[in-house]
């Protein structure tokens, strides 16, 4: 008797300490497509989002989106990129001119550069709880026991205290639980074509896999707008002009073709 | 007594002194030595383990005052100017370095005088002690003339004259002096008896501000030592603020009970008066220290000096708003660069070069801090046309096209194949034709934006041209996001 009145004493004492350290922090951002930003309510701007590489030839693809995604929410604010060495080894150095070329500012943008996936975390923190910049986006290479989650409930507990947004691109690893808001897959999904069969604009098969407040999984094929700094409806047959045609307005990848892709991602990451 | 080899015979190097009481002096022969007093214990001389102890010596009486130089092979001179005080005046300070020295089992000869030249000449050939102003001259004036470490021509042609003390040469004038024993006697003569200051050049370089703080009892513990470094880093502060600077290189002094000294060294990116932001620079390099800190026994002084600084601006506290987010960042690049070092924390600078290798530099953060680098504006309406993410080197693939000379329509990169259902292309990139002095002329490329049937974006190039020697190569320079 006596020990359930304890616990119920522990738990009203818990109660008013979360009250107490994590004021209730709202602050939200969106991604500018309509269709999604109604589904998803908006993701915490003071929080951890994760974002996976499907495959890791998406590995670009999902930096994108990410990068993406710190535009929408750190604006003119000095923004950290933690990159663990394997991951550039693999996929290729970042560019300061293709960070331009999505609408970011390269002079804005602190790159540090890891080896352990130990440094990257405590870089991210580090960057992360100072209150100076308005993103940390941490790109992390491999499976990683490190990357738990505690770990990721660190970096949620640094964002909240230094009012940034944190990011954590993982290539090359498989979906895990955390404490992220949200979490991403993404795989890089065919452009409308420019004149003469051009490659188009940055285009993303986005997938929400999970979103803490409890919106449904879904998918959306979104195509990044560099100059509007937005996500629009994406896709071969998103017309620009009517981004919210009702036939379209989901942009749906169909479970079926997920799976399809899956397996050609376990069939291509043996290459990455 | 230590020996050394002199043209073939063994002759004594250095004798303690028990045994010059014995009347053997440093020259004699070591038979001659032997003969006089059979009973001697001889060791050979080693100069260079002198000159070891010496400067591990000299390092340690750096705690004594910062302005520390080995004087010959076997003497030091401390500039102690200012530094008394801490150890309760200048008899309490002779009383430190005596009692130090004879912890580590040296004899000495102490001298404190006005000048280096002076305190040398009381120390090796006086009595030693303290001595100021007439007490100093008279005391200058009593030595031999052999106190002047003149060659022994000079000084036996001294003798011969009848001037056996400084005195005798004192009251003549210079002039003469000079003209029969050489420049030299009275370049030294003036020096030794004060009338000409040197100073000395210390082993390291004299920081600008430097605090100490000595320790009857010895730390061991971090946070203790954390918490002496903190007291010090707010006086050194105070000091550089009073002369409207910032440091930028701030170096903490360890010294060991023992003798032995470490300094480290936090720099950094804009010159700076926080205390607090210091002394987390100080946290991240002592646990990040590849040889870490050794308290030994512990460690009973600290010292913080300030080795480069800038000038900041005084600021009126109290007054002024939240630090400005370009102060922060700088600070935030600093506890970066101190945790993983310069290398790994770096910005973006854009460089006139139409190669794109060349076109976009990674610099130190903490170096390019505050320039603001214009980059230039994409055109609104084309997609992306540098990738985000670009392999250093080049990776080789395998691309065909239809007919050589048009676009490539697949490519297999890491054995996988790539079919391309979007190219654009080429956009063709010369090499600059004014670096070719400075190595072998890399082909013209012929760059593509393409993308594959799995919506994959890539940058290729073609390098050399079709019909040419070498024959043309494709490659893979980099992806798009």
């Amino acid at each position: 008797m006596r020990s359930d009145r304890k616990i119920e004493a522990l738990r009203q004492h818990l109660k008013t300490l979360e009250a107490a350290g994590h004021p209730v922090d709202d602050a939200r951002f969106d991604l500018g497509l309509e269709a999604a930003d109604r589904h998803l309510g908006g993701l915490a701007t003071h929080g951890l989002h994760e974002v996976y590489a499907a495959t890791t030839p998406d590995a670009t693809a999902a930096l994108g989106f990410a990068l993406g995604l710190v535009r929408r929410t750190a604006g003119d604010r000095p923004v950290v990129w933690g990159v663990q060495a394997m991951a550039e080894l693999e996929t290729g150095r970042i560019y300061g001119a293709g960070l331009r070329e999505l609408g970011l500012d390269p002079g804005r943008l602190v790159l540090v550069r890891v080896k352990e996936t130990k440094d990257l975390l405590a870089a991210g923190e580090e960057a992360l709880a100072g209150g100076a910049v308005g993103a940390v986006l941490l790109t992390a290479w491999g499976e990683s026991k490190v990357l738990s989650l505690t770990a990721t409930r660190r970096l949620s507990m640094a964002a909240g205290q230094g009012r940034a947004t944190a990011l954590l691109t993982r290539l090359a690893a498989q979906p895990q639980p955390s404490a992220a808001e949200t979490r991403w897959r993404i795989r890089g999904a065919l452009s409308r074509a420019l004149e003469a069969e051009a490659p188009g604009h940055p285009t993303y098969a986005v997938e929400l896999l999970r979103h803490r407040l409890g919106a449904q999984p879904r998918s959306w094929i979104m195509e990044w707008d560099r100059e509007r700094g937005i996500f629009e409806q994406g896709g071969q047959n998103a017309g620009h002009e009517q981004p919210q045609r009702p036939a379209l307005s989901g942009g749906l990848v169909s479970p079926a073709a997920d799976r399809s892709a899956e397996a050609r991602g376990e069939g291509l990451r043996r290459y990455g | 007594m230590l020996v050394e080899k002199v043209k073939g015979g063994l002759r004594l190097a250095a004798a303690n002194g028990s045994a010059l009481a014995l009347g053997l002096s440093p020259g004699m022969t070591l038979a001659d030595a032997r003969a006089r007093a059979p009973n001697i214990r001889v060791e050979p001389h080693r100069p260079e383990a002198d000159t070891a102890l010496l400067r591990r010596v000299l390092l340690d009486f750096g705690r004594f005052t910062p302005m520390a130089a080995t004087d010959g092979p076997d003497g030091l001179a401390l500039d102690v100017t200012g530094c008394a005080h801490l150890f309760g005046g200048e008899e309490g300070l002779i009383r430190a370095v005596a009692a130090r020295a004879e912890g580590v089992g040296l004899a000495t000869r102490l001298a404190l005088a006005g000048t280096p030249e002076a305190a040398r000449a009381l120390a090796r050939f006086g009595r030693g002690g303290i001595y100021q102003g007439e007490d100093q001259s008279q005391a200058l004036r009593r030595l031999p003339v052999a106190a002047l470490e003149l060659s022994d021509k000079e000084t036996q042609a001294l003798s011969r004259a009848g001037l056996k003390t400084l005195a005798h040469l004192a009251d003549r004038p210079t002039a003469p002096i000079a003209a029969r024993f050489g420049a030299a006697a009275a370049t030294r003569l003036n020096r030794v008896l004060g009338r000409e200051d040197v100073r000395i050049r210390p082993e390291r370089p004299v920081p600008l501000v430097c605090v100490d703080r000595i320790l009857v009892e010895p730390i061991t513990e971090t946070p203790d030592i954390e918490a002496v470094i903190g007291d010090l880093l707010v006086e050194a502060m105070d000091r550089l603020d009073l002369r409207g600077q910032g440091g930028r290189a701030f170096q903490a002094g360890f010294f060991r009970l023992d003798g032995e000294v470490r300094h480290i060294t936090v720099r950094t990116g804009r010159p700076t008066r926080e205390a607090a932001a210091v002394l987390r620079l100080f946290r991240e390099r002592l646990a990040s220290l590849a040889r870490p800190l050794d308290p030994g026994f512990g460690f009973d002084q600290l010292r913080l000096s300030v080795t480069v600084a800038d000038r900041l601006a005084s600021r009126q506290r109290g007054f002024e708003a939240a630090p400005s987010t370009a102060e922060d960042l700088g600070r935030l690049i600093d506890r970066l660069t101190a945790r993983l070092g310069p290398e790994a924390v770096s910005r973006f600078e854009p460089i006139e070069s139409h190669w794109p290798e060349r076109a976009v530099r990674l610099s130190p953060a903490a170096h390019a801090l505050g320039e603001i680098v214009a980059w230039s504006e994409p055109d609104p309406a084309d997609p992306p046309l540098r990738p985000l993410q670009m392999f250093d080197p080049p990776q080789p693939v395998l691309a065909t096209a239809e007919v050589p000379d048009h676009p490539p329509n697949r490519f297999i990169w890491r054995r996988v194949d790539h079919r391309l259902v979007r190219v654009e292309g080429p956009e063709r990139i010369a090499p600059e034709w004014w670096r070719r002095l400075q190595g072998p002329q890399e082909p013209t490329r012929d760059y593509y934006r393409v993308e594959d049937q799995e919506g994959r974006r890539f940058w290729l190039f073609r390098s050399g041209f079709y019909g040419e020697e070498p024959a043309p190569r494709w490659f893979l320079h980099g992806v798009f996001a």
